[in-house]
């Protein structure tokens, strides 16, 4: 037998399948057959995407933090996916409707400020995934390093970068990222189904993708995919904050949009208003602030009126992805629906017009994206055969050549892996590098297309003008993700080729990062070590306070009296020390100081007891 | 002849060794990499079906388990056999890959070299294009039209001729005809307002 039948690294190493949402996250795994949801510790199976910095430097997610958006609005941010792979200018439109606090000197990577920190986008998803990484461990009872992430279809290069990125920082090894509606697909199961066309309609919190697919005897072939990375329920909830805002001005004359709290409270109250109104005619938007309420009562009429054109805006994308495609409406057999904001009425009302078919919604909208991630987890670490999915890249790829003007290299819609070569010469004689510009999109002027990276081919033999032949290789790997190879057409040397991302973290800064998350995750350990042992002195400090109030305390000798108030002063003193060994040691002195008072209390209980009694 | 990188053997399957069952480097000709004659004319339902098998072999996602060396050549083979079965579904595309293949040049057609037999319908068309007049547009397209689905009947019957002769003659016809056929394609386009 030969051994390369035998490299097979930890055959049974868990893989895990996240969905690192814009508005929640999950984390899914194969369960013999079936992929599951694995619920968090507080049993929630949605971690919400909300990250806050506590007072004590402690990193807190989920549920927890989505309480301290409210009260801590300045130290906690929502929706982060929105900043993944984003320069500032892409994102000044948003900043005027998200809370993000963004730090100064954020040119090519965006830093956001929680309380006296900045992060990247990658580093706060990172905490997010850390935190899943964490619940999967706590259910699986094994460590897991190795998971599959899922992203919307239509992220271009830079996007998916920043994700693989807060996959490293969380510690886990991004064996691949799956486009959001693809992995939908594979949770289906469709293939139960032989052969078909359908189209999987996955409307997010931020985000919108369509797709369509091609099933063939288990190959999931997506046919073509197209979207909108600034579309979803996010953009409801904001036009619903804008109306209460205005009417709030209008009733109480006040302008609360620049109250963080306020403006955290209306957006909770909206959201639950658009929540009922997918099952009732009619829901309350009940706003309270400060002992001040304010009502308003909202119709699905009215709700309908107001969300039509944010509705009417995905069905572009849809057409689009249809034409090129190559089918008619007609054509498509099933329909998949993704994301919360499909349970909205007229969301589902809009698809079943244009597609003609009702749409499947047996699996939850919330979940179905992490199934799907668990069952590509389970492909990839050889527990599901038989299935495979061939993905396409949403964008095309080209390159700067004179005059601004882009050269498509890989057209979109093509199958991936793909790849291009082409091959570059020099302009001067000796010259000895060529500089490449990378772009992704459908536009003709680079102007018009997102700058992706920069390739500086160095190292080119000093020849004549338009002598040498460098022969540069574009492929697009599963992932989506590009990589650029070189060589020397004549000699067949491989050429270095140095990149400089023109948006997101260069390989450098994340391996800091890594390291650095390695030196908080102690930072943390210790800031939640402090945490608890000042909540431990919070209650002996009280215990001791009603004690004093008692009969107990009063039959203790002076010496004794004494002992207590110096051991109270001491742990007061160390109670904002950085080190939780000094706090303990005071609670251990109180503690000491307070045993024969203790031993006075529970006497007088018992004798109170006893005294009750009658014998 | 060459040899399997892994046992030395010299390897039977195009793609994988028949002894130690190694997947091997992938070979770059689009046709030799589906084990398809190098023809113009071809089975369009065989060509989807080999895709498939192959799909199934080839994917990255089957090789994750493996050594380096064999997921580097999964992700080539891979990248190589979309872009092949891009090419050869496509009629017009693979005329132009098997005549680059055959050292032809095959480069975008500038619009200022207008095929003679063209100059009339073009000025027309800009005509209209200039005046909006919107009947004469829709005449010129289904005029370009008829003369688009006249050039595939050409072709395909010179596609036929070249699989039986193999004369250079033959692809240097062909390549007339795909550069009329692509200027042909660039007129609908703009008449179609969609260039």
């Amino acid at each position: 037998m030969n051994p390369v039948f035998q490299i097979d690294f930890g055959a049974e190493e868990r893989v895990v399948g996240i969905d690192l949402g814009t508005t929640n996250s999950l984390v899914a795994y194969m369960d013999l057959t079936h992929p599951s949801v694995i619920p968090g510790e507080d049993g929630d199976r949605l971690v919400p995407s909300v990250v806050s910095l506590g007072r004590g430097g402690e990193i807190i997610v989920g549920n927890q933090a989505r309480k301290l958006l409210i009260h801590e609005s300045s130290r906690t941010v929502y929706s982060i996916k929105r900043l993944m792979g984003k320069g500032i200018a892409d994102v000044e439109g948003e900043l005027k409707l998200f809370p993000f606090h963004v730090a100064e000197g954020s040119e090519s990577v965006i830093r956001v400020s929680l309380g006296e920190k900045t992060f990247t986008p990658p580093e706060i998803s990172a905490m997010i995934l850390r935190q899943l990484k964490k619940n999967a461990e706590a259910h699986l009872g094994e460590p897991v390093t190795k998971a599959v992430i899922t992203v919307p279809a239509y992220f271009n290069d830079a996007q998916r970068q920043a994700t693989k990125d807060a996959g490293r920082i969380a510690g886990l090894e991004v064996l691949r990222l799956v486009n959001e509606p693809t992995a939908a697909a594979l949770a289906y199961g469709l293939d139960k189904r032989k052969q078909g066309i359908v189209a999987v309609y996955d409307l997010g919190g931020g985000t919108f993708d369509i797709s369509i697919l091609k099933l063939h005897d288990g190959i999931f072939e997506v046919l073509a995919t197209n979207g909108d990375t600034h579309l979803g329920g996010d953009d409801i909830d904001n036009l619903l904050i804008r109306i209460g805002l205005e009417d709030l001005l209008s009733e109480w004359g006040e302008d609360l949009s620049q109250d963080g709290e306020a403006v955290q409270l209306l957006r909770r109250a909206v959201i639950e208003a658009k929540e009922r109104l997918s099952f009732a005619p009619s829901a309350d938007i009940v706003f309270e602030l400060r002992g001040r309420a304010f009502t308003r009562t909202i119709t699905r009429e009215v709700f309908e009126k107001l969300i039509v054109d944010i509705v009417n805006r995905t069905l572009g994308p849809c057409r689009a992805c249809l034409a090129d495609a190559g089918v008619t409406p007609e054509r498509i057999d099933e329909v998949v629906l993704v994301g919360g904001s499909t349970r909205i009425p007229m969301v589902r009302a809009a698809v079943e017009t244009l597609f003609r078919a009702k749409p499947h919604t047996d699996l939850n909208p919330d979940e179905v994206v992490a199934l799907g991630a668990a069952v590509q987890a389970g492909i990839l670490s050889g527990h599901v055969e038989d299935q495979l999915l061939l993905d396409v890249t949403p964008l095309s790829l080209g390159i700067e050549i004179m005059g601004g003007v882009v050269s498509q290299l890989i057209h979109r819609n093509s199958a991936i892996p793909a790849s291009a070569t082409q091959t570059f010469t020099t302009g001067v004689e000796g010259q000895r590098n060529v500089l490449i510009h990378v772009v992704q999109g459908e536009r003709e002027l680079v102007k018009d297309c997102r700058s992706l990276a920069r390739f500086d081919l160095n190292g080119i033999p000093p020849l004549p003008a338009g002598m040498p032949r460098i022969e540069v290789r574009f492929l697009i790997d599963a992932n989506g993700i590009l990589s650029v190879t070189a060589r020397d057409a004549r000699t067949g040397v491989e050429q270095t080729v140095e990149i400089k991302p023109s948006y997101g973290l260069t390989d450098a800064q994340v391996e800091a990062m890594v390291e650095e998350s390695i030196v908080n995750a102690e930072a943390d350990f210790r800031a939640r070590q402090v945490a608890e042992a000042r909540v431990e002195a919070d209650a002996i400090l009280a215990a001791t306070d009603k004690a004093k109030q008692s009969d107990a305390y009063l039959e203790l000798s002076d010496r004794e009296r004494k002992d207590i108030s110096a051991a109270i002063n001491m742990l007061l003193l160390a109670y904002h020390s950085d080190d939780h060994l000094i706090i303990r040691e005071q609670i251990e002195k109180l503690n000491a100081a307070t045993m024969a008072l203790a031993e006075n209390m529970m006497n007088t209980a018992v004798g109170r007891a006893l005294k009750g009694k009658k014998i | 002849m060459p040899v399997c990188w892994n046992c030395g053997k010299p390897p039977r399957d195009i793609h994988f060794c028949a002894d130690c069952g190694s997947l091997q480097p992938p070979p770059a000709n689009y046709f030799d990499f589906f084990e398809l004659e190098r023809k113009l004319v071809l089975d369009a339902a065989e060509l989807d079906r080999r895709f498939y098998a192959l799909s199934r072999r080839l994917h990255p996602d089957v090789f994750f388990r493996r050594g380096e060396r064999e997921r580097q050549y999964s992700l080539d083979s891979t990248a190589i056999l979309n872009d092949a079965y891009r090419t050869l579904k496509d009629p017009v595309k693979r005329a132009e890959y098997l005549l680059k293949e055959n050292g032809f040049e095959t480069g975008e057609q500038k619009s200022a070299n207008v095929p003679p037999e063209l100059l009339e319908e073009v000025f027309e068309l800009n005509m209209a294009l200039e005046e909006s007049a919107k009947e004469e547009i829709a005449a010129a397209l289904a005029k370009f039209a008829a003369m688009r689905g006249e050039s595939d009947v050409e072709m395909a019957r010179q596609f036929e001729r070249y699989d039986q002769s193999r004369e250079r003659g033959v692809l240097a016809e062909i390549r007339g005809l795909l550069n009329r056929r692509k200027y042909i394609q660039n007129l609908i386009e703009t008449a179609n307002g969609t260039r």
